[in-house]
């Protein structure tokens, strides 16, 4: 049984009952799930998390989902690597990456797909739907696959086809909207109050943000049930941002780790960095953008969740970050080249943000620092294409491969 | 009828016009703001418009040719 007792304001405190809802009927603030602590704290120890699956249902007692309804793709407990050789590079003591291109459909919104649709199933709904130009549709596709229900996807009309297989392959119904991006978001919006489907990140929303906390649960179990002093993890809507803070805190209230302040720094593309910019000019008010940036997975130009994204900054001494494009496939190249993950280029906005935020000294070079890393490469391959190690060609004898390999810039430093 | 949930966000010289009070006296619809946070230059108003779905179309197409953004409540709904 879920100890998910009903959906409260964030803003206003008003309650409502476990249902298709997002927004607060009365002031119109978002909704989010309120639990039983004390029925989680009598129930939850480190043995029994331990005990649980290899997967995000090893926490399921902090989730808004009943077990009989899980959709089970094995989602979660991905790798926290240990980066030595990206912290030399970067002057860092301790620096842990949270390896989430590991995920079934590469990313991390399997998390937040996989508590969607399970409780999507359980207000029997028979349809998934939603938005998206890649990840989330993915996602998606992919649960309502495993969960034999029927997936509906919205997509702009000049999304490229590479994006669209990663959907295709589960066969979901895909719909082509003529029309910019922002008509895309109100046709949505309005499906999502006349039709019975559960839209993941519109009205079933407040369920579906939950998945994020265990990005948090299994940081501070793999480091040894505590958390790291440091966070750096990339921003769009700042829901991820402000969940994997709130997934520290809770595991501190119920003693599963020590009181310890997590210092939240959070990364976005300069060409999409509204939550930044309002940071840098210390005011709350977010003031929407046009994106334009290589960093897709991130281009939300008006975050719903930006203004609890810059409380959290607040609150926890934290700071924030804008890379450039190039800088952003810096950032991916330095992990693949110094850990051998390949990330999409949310992942090279997370590692530029962190070489920025410790040159403008918003990260202790010190203090244990986990860095979260939420798709996969091959995702946006286009963004590297261009910028990768280019073979050598030889003939097929020694004599070509001696006088080739004693010219190519490319074997400077391979050793015998 | 129909009733819809928006987020104006106004910038600019569009702060200085009474686009709300106009929406109300130019169309059938009836305006309910629920929130709002309005500075010299810049400022957003969520509101809930009531009326007849076209006529809310209308109100809407020409709020935005003020210079006016108009967002769901919820804030962008089309993700990665």
């Amino acid at each position: 049984m879920t100890y998910a007792t009903c959906l409260a304001c964030r803003e206003c405190g008003r309650e409502f009952p476990l249902e298709p809802l997002h927004v607060c009927d009365f002031c119109f603030g978002p909704l989010e799930v309120a639990y039983d602590h004390d029925g989680i704290q009598s129930r939850v120890t480190r043995e029994r998390i331990e005990a649980g699956p290899r997967s995000i249902w090893r926490y399921i007692d902090f989730l808004p989902v009943d077990e009989d309804f899980i959709v089970d793709l094995n989602v979660g407990w991905t790798p926290l690597l240990k980066a030595e050789r990206l912290a030399e590079r970067l002057g860092m003591r301790e620096l842990w990456i949270k390896n989430d291109t590991c995920n079934p459909s590469w990313s991390f919104k399997d998390r937040v797909v996989a508590v969607a649709s399970s409780r999507a199933r359980q207000l029997g709904f028979k349809t998934l739907a939603c938005a998206s130009t890649g990840n989330l549709a993915n996602s998606v596709s992919a649960h309502a696959a495993r969960a034999g229900m029927d997936a509906i996807v919205f997509i702009p009309h000049d999304l490229e086809a590479g994006k669209v297989l990663g959907s295709a392959i589960y066969n979901p119904t895909i719909v082509s909207v003529n029309g910019s991006y922002d008509d895309v978001n109100r046709l949505c919006s309005e499906l999502a109050d006349n039709r019975h489907w559960a839209f993941v990140n519109i009205n079933v929303r407040p369920y579906y943000a939950e998945g994020s906390r265990t990005l948090a649960y299994e940081v501070a179990e793999q480091l040894g049930w505590r958390a790291p002093r440091q966070v750096v993890a990339p921003m769009a809507s700042g829901s991820l941002f402000t969940k994997i803070h709130k997934g520290f805190q809770e595991f501190q209230r119920y003693g599963l780790i020590e009181e310890t302040p997590v210092r939240m720094i959070g990364a976005q593309a300069e060409g999409c960095s509204p939550i930044t910019t309002a940071w840098r000019n210390e005011t709350t008010n977010i003031r929407p953008v046009k994106p334009d940036t290589i960093a897709k997975s991130l281009a939300i130009g008006n975050p719903a969740d930006g203004y609890y994204a810059l409380k959290t900054m607040k609150r926890t001494d934290g700071g924030s970050t804008a890379v450039t494009d190039p800088e952003v496939v810096e950032g991916i190249q330095m992990l693949a080249e110094c850990e051998g993950v390949f990330a999409e280029t949310a992942g090279g906005v997370t590692i530029a943000g962190l070489r920025q935020a410790i040159e403008t000294g918003q990260i202790d070079p010190d203090e244990t620092t986990v860095a979260f890393i939420t798709g996969g490469g091959l995702k946006t391959a286009d963004a590297v294409v261009e910028h990768v190690t280019q073979p050598i060609p030889v003939e097929g004898t020694l004599q070509s491969f001696e006088d080739a390999f004693a010219e190519a810039p490319q074997a400077v430093g391979v050793g015998d | 009828m129909a009733t819809r949930r928006v987020r104006f966000t106004f910038e600019g010289d569009a702060v200085k016009e009474p686009v709300i009070y106009l929406v109300g006296h130019e169309f059938d619809v009836v305006t309910n703001i629920r929130m709002a946070d309005v500075e010299h230059d810049f400022g957003w108003v969520v509101l809930e418009l009531d009326g007849d779905h076209d006529e809310i179309d209308r109100a809407l197409a020409w709020v935005e040719a003020k210079g006016v953004r108009i967002d769901p409540v919820a804030g962008d709904v089309v993700e990665s």
